[in-house]
């Protein structure tokens, strides 16, 4: 689950990690307002949405003056903002974050991940601050610096030091104290907040000797949020695409893509699978649609209504392989939704596994039309009449 | 023959008196699995299907000499169910779960490999030694009793995968799901490394999927150590970046864990890639015949 910089800020300064002031906003004449009683001009004005790259887009903007920052953030709230990972229609910016301007001697780049194959927590530092991680870490990987932490020992003060007296140039060497800080300090909240990624790029030392977290970016891991109730809480639903929240709500892991053909598989990598089939076939997919293994009636019934609200949808690949979910469960609630939803594209449907004799009578003897495919090859080969 | 679980395997499920527990536990016996007791904290003396039910693991350990257990324990308690397994001393810890958090896992990890114990998932469908033990969920009708090995990071594409194989002849001696999450109880080589001693095992299917680096470092082990022949299969070549594809672990991030790369990854170090799952029992049949 991701949060906005805002709230990643707040959290920061919950664990002592020192950020800019600020101050949220949702208009123009707000911004104004609040702006008083933060330091500045001048000040910084930040879209805040999830999307990366905002500063590409023109969603930070350095301010000068009061009208300046009306007019900015009018234009920012006004606008979709166009980000390189926001989609060529961009994304509605609902509400604004306001900081005074700081003056920065020095950026740095600190991170920390789960990295998969150390099994660990892993914190990562750069003193390419300010930069894509990525393309630091291709073109100059000299540059980044990771230090595992172990589970028992956590982040130690000598692991702070490998990264500081790494720097070239180095600092004051009075800046130790409080770099190290911050960094036992964000190992301490990626800790207690359930973390997969915290990022600070950039980190800075301004020009009056402070480390202050320009930015910050955290992501909680989905399968924590059952213990992380208070982060659970700063969800924003204007984040997600609204076929993704209805899905949400019948506990169906839906994913909106671009294409044309629909799917409804059980289980996460056969769907994946079968996305990759579609394609195959010469057709795009329309969403990535898992109703898991126990998936009862309801959710089947609720799955392919909302497949079928997606009007890009040209006709639904049903693709089960029964081991828990059983086929003639599937099968009732595939004719139940039929009862409920006008399916007016065509539907394909392959089952397999277990009690896929009834699920075949089932839907035999139904009023639905569709078409039965024996394996995945068949299925493929209706999915590309469809298209063609 | 096989790995890991045979004939004799004796099974303890943790979580029995629960939902998922107790109609697992029927559909193993059904396969013939030997299921010795249950654990359900609190519900000691309680029976299921015939299945003595008991409070804690090492009982099941030192009164009916569990070596295998099967965990069906929501996530909020599903590490906690883990490492107490592995203190048992049991030697094979199958966790069903799915969801348990991530930083929950990297401690269950620490703590198993210092056990000497092998965990299988979480969040996976289990293992099955077909015609011989079923420790999962996975339906024991589409598999075959054979040479060949499956080692996949899926549930019901493991299904798809293994009843193509069963349909073209070629049986399976251990079939094991790795699991959907980024942090597993073990991977893909070390697997592999227990085919490579299995007389039984004549050959190898790993079905992968986005995500993670396991493919590539599996594509590597097999060119420099696994002489039997291995086909592959990997999930995701249409999966959009940054998105979690409904397993944990499924997730391009970074630019790294992509389909094409470990696709890539294991064509040139000489194993075959099949590209199209209807394809998969064609090939499989060139491969291992």
């Amino acid at each position: 689950m991701k949060i906005h910089e805002f709230q990643a800020k707040d959290l920061f300064r919950k664990f002592g990690i020192p950020v800019p002031s600020g101050t949220l906003a949702t208009t123009p004449s707000q911004a104004v307002e609040n702006a008083r009683s933060i330091p500045g001009p001048p000040w910084v004005v930040k879209a805040q949405i999830h999307a990366g790259g905002r500063g590409k887009g023109g969603g930070v903007r350095l301010v000068r003056s009061l009208e300046e920052m009306s007019k900015a953030v009018d234009d920012i709230l006004s606008n979709p903002l166009i980000t390189p990972q926001t989609g060529p229609t961009g994304q509605k910016v609902r509400q604004v974050l306001i900081e005074e301007g700081l003056e920065i001697e020095r950026e740095f780049y600190l991170g920390m991940v789960i990295d998969r194959k150390l099994e660990s927590p892993v914190m990562i530092f750069s003193q390419a601050g300010g930069m894509e991680i990525e393309e630091v870490s291709a073109q100059h990987p000299e540059l980044v610096l990771i230090e595992a932490i172990d589970s028992i020992q956590g982040f130690m003060p000598y692991q702070a030091r490998n990264f500081f007296y790494a720097l070239d140039p180095m600092p004051d060497k009075s800046i130790l104290k409080d770099f190290s800080a911050t960094m036992i300090r964000l190992y301490k909240l990626f800790l207690s907040k359930d973390c997969s990624l915290v990022e600070i790029n950039p980190l800075v030392l301004t020009k009056s000797g402070n480390v202050v977290a320009l930015d910050a970016k955290i992501n909680v891991d989905d399968n924590a949020l059952f213990r992380q109730k208070e982060i659970a809480q700063l969800h924003d639903p204007y984040e997600m695409d609204e076929l993704e929240v209805k899905a949400a709500e019948s506990n169906l892991n839906y994913i909106r893509l671009d294409g044309n053909i629909g799917a409804m598989v059980n289980g996460a990598g056969l769907a994946m699978a079968t996305m990759d089939v579609i394609k195959l076939a010469g057709a795009e997919p329309a969403n990535f649609l898992d109703v898991g293994g126990g998936a009862s009636e309801e959710m089947v019934t609720n799955g392919l209504k909302i497949i079928l609200s997606d009007e890009r949808v040209k006709a639904v690949l049903i693709n089960i392989f029964g081991g828990i979910m059983r086929c003639d469960v599937l099968a009732r609630g595939v004719v139940k939704a039929a009862e409920e939803v006008e399916i007016n594209v065509p539907l394909i449907v392959r089952l397999e596994g277990t009690n896929v004799e009834e699920g075949r009578e089932i839907l035999k003897h139904s009023d639905l039309d569709f078409s039965v495919a024996q394996d995945i090859e068949e299925a493929a080969r209706m999915v590309a009449k469809q298209v063609n | 023959m096989g790995i890991l679980v045979d004939e004799n395997t004796k099974v303890v499920v943790q979580g029995i008196t629960g939902n998922e527990g107790t109609f697992h536990a029927k559909q193993m016996l059904a396969y013939g699995t030997n299921i010795v007791a249950g654990v359900t904290p609190g519900k000691g003396g309680e029976e299921v299907e015939g299945i003595p039910v008991l409070n804690r693991v090492k009982d099941a350990v030192g009164i009916y000499s569990a070596n295998t257990s099967c965990i069906f324990v929501p996530p909020p308690f599903a590490a906690d169910a883990m490492i107490e397994a592995a203190d048992a001393g049991i030697d094979v810890i199958v966790c069903i779960t799915e969801g348990i958090p991530t930083l929950d896992m990297i401690k269950v990890v620490t703590f198993i490999r210092k056990c000497g114990a092998v965990l299988i998932g979480p969040n996976t469908p289990g293992i099955i030694s077909p015609g011989k033990t079923k420790v999962g969920i996975m339906p024991g009708h589409v598999h075959k009793q054979g040479g060949i090995g499956v080692l996949s990071r899926s549930g019901t594409l493991t299904y798809e995968v293994v009843d193509q194989l069963t349909r073209v002849g070629l049986g399976q001696s251990t079939c094991i799901g790795l699991g959907g999450d980024p942090i597993v109880g073990a991977s893909f080589v070390d697997h592999l490394q227990r085919f490579k001693e299995d007389r039984e095992t004549k050959g190898v299917v790993l079905i992968g999927e986005i995500g993670g680096t396991a493919e590539e470092e599996a594509a590597e082990y097999i060119e420099e150590e696994f002489d039997k022949p291995v086909a592959a299969f990997i999930a995701g070549q249409t999966a959009p970046p940054g998105r979690r594809m409904g397993h944990a672990g499924a997730i391009i991030s970074g630019g790294k864990g992509k389909a094409e790369d470990k696709i890539h990854a294991l064509q040139s170090h000489g194993i075959t890639v099949v590209l199209n799952l209807g394809q998969l029992g064609k090939t499989a049949l060139q491969v291992f015949t």
